[in-house]
């Protein structure tokens, strides 16, 4: 065979740095994500005011917040490549598979990064317990793992379709269900003051949703993304 | 020795048949023009062998050797340049070249870079963003990125589109350098491009 050759880990990291130097260079789904975070995170601060609401409550429109947010922006990392033209390039040349990781890769760093500046601005407008913060740290880790994994597929299903945003949020939400509910579930029980062993159920069902989404996204990814 | 065998192939849209029991065997060194009408269906043919398009019967297979390639080293060996084939507006031409050479498998060094970019008249433009080019600059580039990875099949569609004159030399003399190591085939109307070719296939 041919010439000099690439591993898959350097085809995935070229695909990720990529993706990374266009976002640093238009800024336009960090911007997407962050204005929509930010603007739901003051509408419900200044309708719900600062103090009385239940642990429930909290983590529900936490991760409202979070989910509406990756919504806004995480589908154009495939969008982009369809509405540019260079799909069709990437398609011919890059293996799928490193197509993939490396497009989850950047919708992980894209969600790490509006969490990191979200969850601070949430416990301020909210005036969340703050006690537990560390315990909040791995359910956020597996959240933001979970749902890039989960949605960096929905984004390649959606990107050639007419009518791309309602429809990714559409596909994405059953797919997220379960997903949501156990991040709920667990941010209660941190909001009201439980420590890691009162979320270790929740903390498990994350790791295996996160771990089951990611591989079978790798499997199904080459028949969404050549079909 | 490198070869590509078509067998029976045919492509419909619905009840709109575009070509079928299409078969040729070319192997490196030859080179196919595949002409028509607009709409005959040339670029639907050149991205069917390519496997972008799914052929609705019949089969499309790359040989080294006559060692059938995998789906990743025929995408080690292809190139193509088409006007549906676009380069990140928000890459440089340099990093564009590096992005797809790497991720096509291949490792490319500056000096390669810089050749290449010279031979198709560039020189001095690799740090430049590729959305600042004008729509032959950017032409150029995908010769650029065709010819830096040597391909053993090289696709052309609609090769000189957007060229000028200097730019169309450019794309003869590149056509002529690669030609007895590659398997070539463009998909033309223009009588000036189908002369590089030694075969024709009109369809429709």
């Amino acid at each position: 065979m041919p010439k000099s050759s690439t591993g898959w880990v350097s085809k995935a990291m070229a695909v990720y740095a990529k993706d990374l130097r266009l976002e640093l260079r238009s800024r336009y789904a960090l911007n997407a994500i962050l204005m929509f975070a930010i603007t739901t995170l003051a509408v419900v601060s200044f309708s719900l005011g600062q103090s009385g609401l239940s642990p429930k409550l909290l983590a529900a429109l936490f991760w409202v917040v979070i989910f509406f947010s990756a919504m806004s922006g995480l589908a154009q990392v495939f969008i982009r490549e369809e509405e540019s033209g260079t799909a069709l390039a990437l398609r011919l040349l890059a293996d799928p598979d490193p197509v993939y990781i490396g497009k989850l890769l950047f919708n992980f760093s894209l969600l790490t990064i509006m969490t990191i500046i979200v969850t601070p601005l949430f416990f301020i407008f909210t005036d969340a317990p703050v006690e537990n913060a560390l315990t909040f740290v791995p359910v956020l880790i597996l959240g933001v793992i979970g749902l890039s994994g989960a949605t960096t597929l929905v984004a390649a299903i959606i990107s050639r379709a007419s009518v791309k945003g309602a429809l990714f949020a559409v596909l994405s939400f059953p797919i997220l269900m379960p997903l949501l509910m156990s991040l709920v579930s667990a941010s209660e029980s941190v909001f009201d003051g439980g420590g890691l062993v009162s979320i270790s159920s929740e903390l498990q069902f994350l790791t295996a949703y996160a771990v089951v989404m990611i591989t079978a996204s790798v499997m199904l990814f080459k028949f969404v993304w050549q079909d | 020795m490198f070869r590509l065998a078509v067998k029976d192939l045919a492509k419909r849209f619905g009840h709109r048949k575009l070509f079928r029991d299409l078969s040729f065997d070319l192997s490196t060194g030859d080179s196919l023009a595949i002409t028509g009408s607009n709409g005959s269906g040339k670029s639907t043919l050149v991205m069917t062998l390519l496997g972008l398009q799914r052929p609705s019967r019949g089969s499309v297979t790359y040989y080294h050797d006559d060692v059938e390639l995998s789906e990743s080293d025929r995408r080690q060996s292809v190139a193509f340049v088409s006007p549906y084939f676009n380069l990140y507006d928000h890459l440089t031409a340099e990093e564009n070249l590096t992005f797809f050479a790497t991720v096509s498998g291949h490792t490319i060094t500056g000096k390669e870079i810089n050749r290449t970019l010279e031979q198709v008249g560039l020189e001095g433009r690799g740090a430049d963003l590729v959305g600042e080019f004008s729509s032959g600059m950017k032409q150029r580039l995908k010769y650029a990125l065709a010819v830096v990875s040597n391909p053993d099949f090289l696709f052309l569609d609609e090769p000189t589109s957007n060229l000028d004159n200097e730019g169309k030399k450019i794309v003869f003399d590149l056509v002529e350098s690669v030609r007895s190591d590659t398997v070539i085939v463009i998909a033309t109307n223009e009588e000036q491009e189908y002369r590089l070719a030694q075969e024709q296939y009109r369809l429709g």
